[in-house]
């Protein structure tokens, strides 16, 4: 049998965890583990490389993302349970000049 | 009690190496100290990008970064190399440096009738002056003396889980025994700037941190565009930062955890501060390792996920991956496999013990990998106004 993999969630406010395995394709199932020891088996929704992340919840748009238990981004889309998460579907809410541009315009 | 063994400097700091430093006033002098370099061993230069036709406060910002590389106490003797007609204060650089005690000469290539000249009498005071400080012997030195530089470079989500906890775990362990310890790349404060602004030792501090923060962000937003591949860099991205507030989120705990003391200039040189200290730099690595040498930093801990394999001149530079995977692709380049966190193997704990003594290895004297074979060229002043 081939070996569980983990996606690694570090804050209890997190909605995302990371994978640190490589080979993580849309179906494999994959075990959200948190500091306290907490486990769950989720379907992973995408192919999700090395070092990136999933959504241990589902998250809606305009909805924070969070990481380190710190907003890291927003999400762009409907992201569900098990989701690949990276720049398709978050944003990022810094260093937008591009946003200022757009208000004065 | 924790001991090494550096050369002391007639200020009272404590160099790791014992260098001349051939230092070029101005980028058009940098080919005659790079030759001078490369006939005598014993000597660094750096080959930077600046020092004319800049607006006077990036001429004084650079004028001082150059003094304060001189000041560094891995340099023991100094060699300016000026064109003549520079916009930077030479006369400035050669007072400052020889009130320090080292022995200091300066050179004008146009005053000596042009490169070829130039390059025989610099070779020449460069011999001499190697010579001179080469009979230095390493005494011994406080831990208290020490002062590191740290920095990740080519980051990715296993930096802020692996290599960045331990270069933390290092840095309290160096603020709790007297030392000193600088990070920077402000750039990558975004987004977690409230959490180091928590952590300043006064309210004055921790607006100054929200201050540079916000300085650097108002100029990356001027150009209009969404920062993202400038910060984070494609390389970043791929590695799955997904956002700069990640990024950063991941960056500042090399910091560790102890009160954050104060922020330094980009050019200014550390005297007598102690504990944890901010430069104001951004993350880019020819700008901030020059940065962070200027400060006085006798070696950098470098944390990298995605693999950077820069060194500086004058400063040891021992990379730290958090990546299992790059570390063993790019072993000849990493010095310390934080890898074995992100796969179980090895606590924080163990691997930041194992870095603490490696850097007392490299403060007494050996050498790290990229410091071996010389994979140090690549630097810059940081400015902030055009070129004109």
């Amino acid at each position: 049998m081939e070996e569980l993999k983990i996606a690694l969630k570090v804050n209890d406010l997190d909605n995302v965890a990371t994978i640190f395995a490589n080979g993580i394709k849309d179906g494999t199932e994959v075990e959200i583990r948190d500091k306290r020891g907490n486990k769950e088996l989720v379907t992973v929704i995408g192919d999700v490389p090395y070092g990136h992340k999933i959504a241990v919840k589902d998250i809606h748009v305009n909805e924070q993302i969070t990481k380190y238990g710190e907003e890291i981004g927003i999400a762009t889309h409907e992201i569900k349970k098990g989701e690949y998460v990276h720049v398709h579907n978050l944003d990022s809410m810094r260093g937008r000049g591009d946003w200022e541009k757009e208000e004065k315009q | 009690m924790t001991t090494w063994y550096g050369y002391r400097r007639p200020d009272g700091s404590v160099g790791s190496r014992n260098f001349v430093a051939v230092i070029p006033a101005v980028t058009c002098a940098n080919d005659v100290a790079n030759a001078i370099c490369r006939e005598v061993q014993g000597t660094v230069t750096y080959m930077h990008h600046q020092g004319c036709c800049q607006l006077p406060p990036d001429l004084d910002r650079v004028t001082e970064t150059l003094i304060s590389l001189g000041k560094s106490p891995n340099v023991g003797a100094v060699l300016i190399v000026s064109l003549g007609c520079e916009g930077t204060d030479h006369a400035r650089m050669y007072e400052e440096l020889k009130a320090t005690g080292k022995p200091t000469e300066i050179i004008h290539i146009q005053e000596l009738g042009g490169v070829s000249k130039a390059i025989r009498i610099g070779t020449d005071i460069a011999r001499r002056l190697v010579m001179e400080i080469s009979g230095i012997q390493r005494e011994p030195a406080d831990v208290s003396e020490i002062i590191m530089a740290i920095k990740c470079g080519a980051s990715d989500t296993t930096s802020g889980m692996a290599s960045n906890c331990v270069i933390g775990y290092v840095a309290d362990k160096l603020v709790d025994l007297g030392a000193t310890v600088i990070f920077g790349e402000t750039t990558e404060f975004l987004g977690g700037e409230h959490l180091l602004a928590k952590r300043a030792v006064n309210e004055e501090v921790g607006k100054k941190i929200f201050q540079i923060v916000n300085e650097m962000e108002e100029r990356a937003k001027s150009i209009g565009c969404d920062m993202r591949r400038g910060q984070p860099t494609p390389g970043n991205i791929a590695g799955g930062l997904s956002s700069i507030e990640e990024k950063s989120l991941g960056a500042i705990v090399k910091s560790g955890t102890r009160p954050i003391q104060g922020v330094l200039e980009y050019p200014e040189h550390v005297t007598t501060q102690k504990g944890l200290w901010i430069k104001d730099s951004p993350g880019r690595e020819p700008e901030i390792l020059t940065g962070m040498a200027a400060t006085g930093a006798q070696f950098m801990c470098f944390s990298t996920g995605r693999g950077a394999p820069q060194g500086f001149p004058s400063m040891p530079v021992i990379k730290i991956c958090g990546n299992p995977n790059t570390f063993e692709n790019m072993k000849d380049d990493m010095d310390l496999n934080a890898g074995l966190i992100i796969t179980g193997e090895k606590t924080i704990e163990e691997v930041g013990e194992e870095a603490f003594a490696l850097l007392l290895e490299v403060l007494n004297g050996r050498m790290t990998k990229n410091e071996a074979i010389q994979y140090f060229s690549a630097i810059d002043i940081h400015c902030l106004g055009p070129v004109i």
